[in-house]
Parts: structure tokens; C-alpha cells; sequence
């Protein structure tokens, strides 16, 4: 609970970072009309795999906030050796950082939305996705981050790691959102999807507390 | 035996052990690769609807499998390393690594190649294509991580984390590929799913124990490079280039003559 | 037998250039991974020799 509070702590005093993350976002997603053309149908038809790639871009930019600073001031191998598990401090890391990524990005979806003229039902469900996906980023992602810890080309390298393993929770997620669109029940995605979250929310914190040890070795 | 096995366990007697079975591996290798491409390529009569394009499945589901199957070999090499905590493992995965992504390359390629005469495309988002893309990607990450830490034991590590990470990973990407292409009704047509001919299930079996054995083969020449550098400083790599002659002369060591037939293919 | 002449086989039934594209690159890939594997080995044993020689000449 402590790392909870201190990783809030210290991410909020320093809210220039969590702005960042969230304007990569806006403005990956607004290139997208740019680049293709402002016909409200093709929008439409594109925003579902838009606006879920442009989250999962973003969550991936905020991957190295998670481990990087408390590996530089030692605060990481303080955590290894608490008497508490390790993997119980990066859950607590994961949930400090889904509340200052994923949760953002979660809530400012919708307004991005109508820039694609997305129908309420599909903004709604696009929320509802967004917020069972994003743990999902900040999860593997944590594992691909501690993984990569200290090593030159960090950033490129998590990239490459985490991206495939993104690709189930993007297919369930974009699929939600586009399954609404062609006014189809989303529940069938949606609850893969909350599967997903809740079976990567048990595994990986244990994976990533195992990757911080050989990365810290 | 339990014995017997963590004997082998040890890179020092593990190499002696590879050098020995290397050549017969790399043996069967070459001749089943001639009797498959034999059976493949001049037994096998034409397929009725796709003509001779369909001849390209002796290379490309052979390579899918042996793709796939050399994944699920690291992941359990990785899970002995993490148990055990033998070093042996480490370097199992990593040379199984480069040959694995090698097939699961040869699978898209030859794959393409299949797909412009049957489908008119050279890609297709079909579900089996896409999912042998994702697990090439997987490769491309083992080893990048690999390739960017310097420490061999950190590497072995940190690669057998990623490799389970990524075995578990591969049956929710499968999933959720195919479900993704039923939704979007991608290309559904399954070259060869139609009854296969028996010749032509024999020389794909046939090329498939090929692709098996040169993997193998391919991997134990590998790994003694590997065991030789990281114990170049232990006695025993010492007394392994006192025994050689001097001038190491090329193809003097079983294992490198014998994958030399594998040039026949 | 399934082709009547050589020619005939390389034709592949005029889809020459999808199956020897497929089998070359497959070989070509082969011979290259052998090929390098066989270099790998040479170079650690070349490696071990020059650390041993710095070894033996370095301590008296």
C-alpha cells in the first residue's frame, strides 16, 4: 500500500508526464483523419482500430515511468529485499501507474470519439474496453519494461517484446467497439476480454517481479 | 537416471554428447530431406485443382510445424533452466532460437508464394498466416533481448522469463486470431484441406522429420559453439584444444562434416 | 513418374516461379545457417585458443 502511495505521490507531482502520455495520444489519433481523409463513414469504420492502437502506443510510451527512475535511485532493490513479495510491489506499482495511464487515457477516449463521430453506444462500450485493456498494457508491459532495465535501446526493445503480446487484447477490445458499430452485442468480446484482464492480472506481476530480480542481479 | 540425465546437464559433458550425435542427426537430416523431396517433387502426381502451386505444402507446413514446435522446445528448456537452474538450458534456448525463427520466416515466405496462385494475393490476413507472423515477431524479441545484454547468465535469464511469458501467450494470440478472421471473414479457403492424396502426406511427413532432424542437428553444432565460448576459461575447454590438433583444420569435428551434407537440399 | 522431361519438371505446370522461388529461398537459407553455424564454431574455438595463449603468456 505504501508503493501505492508513493508512486501516486511522486507521479502527480510531476503531472507534466502524465500530460505527456495523454497528448501523444490526442494527437497520434487526430493524424489518422489527416492522413486519410475527413469522410465521416470511413471514420467511423476505422476509429474502433484507431483509437485502441493509439491507447496501446501511448500506454507503451508510459512503460518506462514504471521501473526506470526507482532503478536509478535504488528504491527497486529496497523493494526486492522487504520483507513483503515482490510481486505484491509491482501490483501495487501497476495500479499506481493504470491510475495515472490507463485511467486517464480511459476517460479522455470519449472525447476523442467524437472527433470520429462515433454513435453513443460505441463511446460507451469504447470506455468499457478501454478500461478492461489498458491493465492489460500496463501488466505486460511491466514485464517487458523490467526485462529491459538498464539495458542501451531500452525503449525500441520493450517496444518489440510487449507488441505482440498486446495483440489478443486489441483484437478483443477494437473488436468490442467495432461489434457495436455493426450493431452486434459486444458482451461475447467484452467478457473475453475481462478474462484476459483478469487471468494477465494474475500471472504478470509474478512474471515481472521475477524479471526486476534477474535485471537487478 | 534422474542420475544419468543431470550428467548431461552440465555443458561440459553435454558437448562431447552433442558432438557425437550432431552427425547422425545431420545424416538423417540430408536423407530424408532427398527421399521427401523425392517423394514431393517427382513422385507425387499434380493436384487436380491447384496444379503443380501445391507442391510448395512440402516445404511450407513442415516449416509451420517445426516453427511452432521449436517454440514450445525453448519454452521447455526455459522451464528447466528456471527449475533446475542449470546453465545448460540457457544455451539450449538460445540456439534453438535462430533456427526456429529461420522456419517460421520459411513458413510466411513460402506461404506468400503459395497464397498469390490460390488466393491472388501474396498475403492474406488468414488466421494461420497471421499467427505464424506473431510467433516470427515472438523470435524477433527472444532475440533482440538477447542480442542487447551483455552478461550471458543475465541473458539466459531474462530470455527464459520471455520465452514462458511468450508460450503462454501463444494459445490466447491463436484464439483470438482466429476468432478475429471469423469475424471479419477473411479468407477462409484452406489449401490442401481437401482429402490429401497418401504420397503427398507421406513426403509432407517426410519433410517435416527432415526439418526436425536438421533442427536438431543444427542446434547441437550451435550449442558446442556456445558451451566452447562462455567456458573458454574452464580447464576442460583447455584440455579440449590441447587434445585438437593446432591448426584447426575445418571439418575435422564430426558435427561440422556431417551438416555439410545438408547442402544437398 | 509424374513428368515427362526435364523441362517439364522445371515448368512446375507453368507455376514455375511461385514453387523454385519457395524451394530456392528455403535452400538458400539452409546453406546460409549452416554455413554460419559451421563459422560459429570455428570462431569460439579460435577465441578459446587466443585467451588461452594470453593466459600462458601473461602469467610467468
Amino acid at each position: 500500500m505504501a508503493v501505492l502511495r508513493r508512486d501516486l505521490l511522486l507521479t502527480l507531482r510531476r503531472p507534466a508526464e502524465l500530460m505527456t502520455t495523454l497528448f501523444f495520444f490526442v494527437i497520434v489519433v487526430s493524424l489518422f483523419p489527416l492522413g486519410i481523409g475527413p469522410q465521416p463513414e470511413l471514420l467511423r469504420e476505422i476509429a474502433p482500430g484507431v483509437l485502441w492502437v493509439a491507447a496501446l502506443l501511448a500506454s507503451l510510451l508510459a512503460l518506462p515511468r514504471l521501473f526506470a527512475a526507482d532503478h536509478a535511485d535504488g528504491t527497486l532493490e529496497q523493494l526486492a529485499l522487504a520483507p513483503q513479495p515482490l510481486s505484491l510491489s509491482v501490483f501495487a506499482k501497476l495500479v499506481a501507474h493504470w491510475l495515472t495511464t490507463g485511467l486517464p487515457l480511459t476517460l479522455l477516449a470519449p472525447l476523442i470519439a467524437l472527433q470520429f463521430d462515433l454513435p453513443a453506444s460505441a463511446t460507451g462500450v469504447l470506455v468499457v474496453s478501454l478500461a478492461l485493456g489498458t491493465p492489460i498494457f500496463g501488466a505486460i508491459g511491466a514485464v517487458g519494461a523490467a526485462l529491459t532495465l538498464g539495458l542501451r535501446g531500452g525503449g525500441v526493445l520493450t517496444a518489440v517484446l510487449v507488441l505482440p503480446l498486446y495483440i489478443p487484447a486489441l483484437i478483443f477490445g477494437a473488436g468490442a467497439v467495432e461489434a457495436t458499430l455493426g450493431g452486434l452485442e459486444a458482451s461475447g468480446h467484452l467478457s473475453l476480454l475481462a478474462a484476459l484482464t483478469v487471468f494477465t492480472l494474475a500471472f504478470a506481476p509474478w512474471a515481472a517481479a521475477a524479471a526486476v530480480r534477474i535485471s537487478l542481479d | 537416471m534422474a542420475i544419468h540425465w543431470f550428467k548431461y546437464a552440465s555443458p561440459a559433458s553435454f558437448y562431447g554428447l552433442a558432438g557425437r550425435l550432431a552427425p547422425w542427426f545431420a545424416a538423417a537430416a540430408a536423407v530424408a530431406t532427398l527421399v521427401g523431396l523425392y517423394i514431393g517433387l517427382v513422385l507425387a502426381p499434380t493436384d487436380f485443382q491447384q496444379g503443380d502451386s501445391y507442391r510448395i505444402i512440402y516445404i511450407h507446413v513442415p516449416a509451420a510445424w517445426i516453427g511452432m514446435f521449436t517454440y514450445l522446445v525453448m519454452a521447455g528448456w526455459a522451464a528447466a533452466g528456471v527449475v533446475f537452474n542449470t546453465r545448460l538450458s540457457g544455451m539450449m534456448v538460445q540456439a534453438l532460437a535462430p533456427t526456429g525463427a529461420m522456419f517460421t520466416f520459411v513458413a510466411l515466405w513460402t506461404g506468400a508464394f503459395w497464397g498469390r496462385p490460390t488466393w491472388g494475393a501474396y498475403w492474406v490476413w488468414d488466421a494461420r498466416l497471421t499467427s505464424t507472423l506473431i510467433l516470427f515477431f515472438l523470435y524477433i524479441g527472444y532475440i533482440a533481448l538477447r542480442a542487447s545484454i551483455d552478461d550471458p547468465r543475465r541473458a539466459d535469464r531474462a530470455g527464459a522469463v520471455l520465452t514462458l511469458v511468450g508460450v503462454v501467450n501463444i494459445p490466447i494470440i491463436y484464439f483470438s486470431v482466429k476468432w478475429w478472421n471469423t469475424l471479419h471473414q477473411g479468407a477462409s479457403v484452406k489449401p490442401g484441406s481437401s482429402s490429401m492424396a497418401t504420397v503427398m502426406l507421406a513426403g509432407m511427413l517426410v519433410m517435416a522429420f527432415a526439418a526436425w532432424m536438421y533442427t536438431i542437428a543444427v542446434s547441437l553444432v550451435r550449442v558446442r559453439a556456445i558451451i566452447v565460448e562462455r567456458e573458454q576459461h574452464s580447464a576442460w575447454v583447455g584440455e579440449l584444444l590441447d587434445a585438437r590438433a593446432p591448426d584447426d583444420a575445418p571439418g575435422t569435428s564430426g558435427g561440422v562434416a556431417g551438416s555439410k551434407g545438408e547442402k544437398a537440399r | 513418374m509424374n513428368w515427362s522431361s526435364f523441362s517439364d519438371f522445371l515448368a512446375m505446370g507453368g507455376y514455375a516461379f511461385f514453387v523454385w522461388m519457395s524451394y530456392g529461398v528455403t535452400a538458400l537459407l539452409v546453406v546460409a545457417e549452416v554455413a554460419w553455424v559451421v563459422r560459429q564454431r570455428r570462431q569460439s574455438l579460435a577465441r578459446a585458443r587466443i585467451q588461452r595463449n594470453i593466459r600462458e603468456w601473461s602469467s610467468p
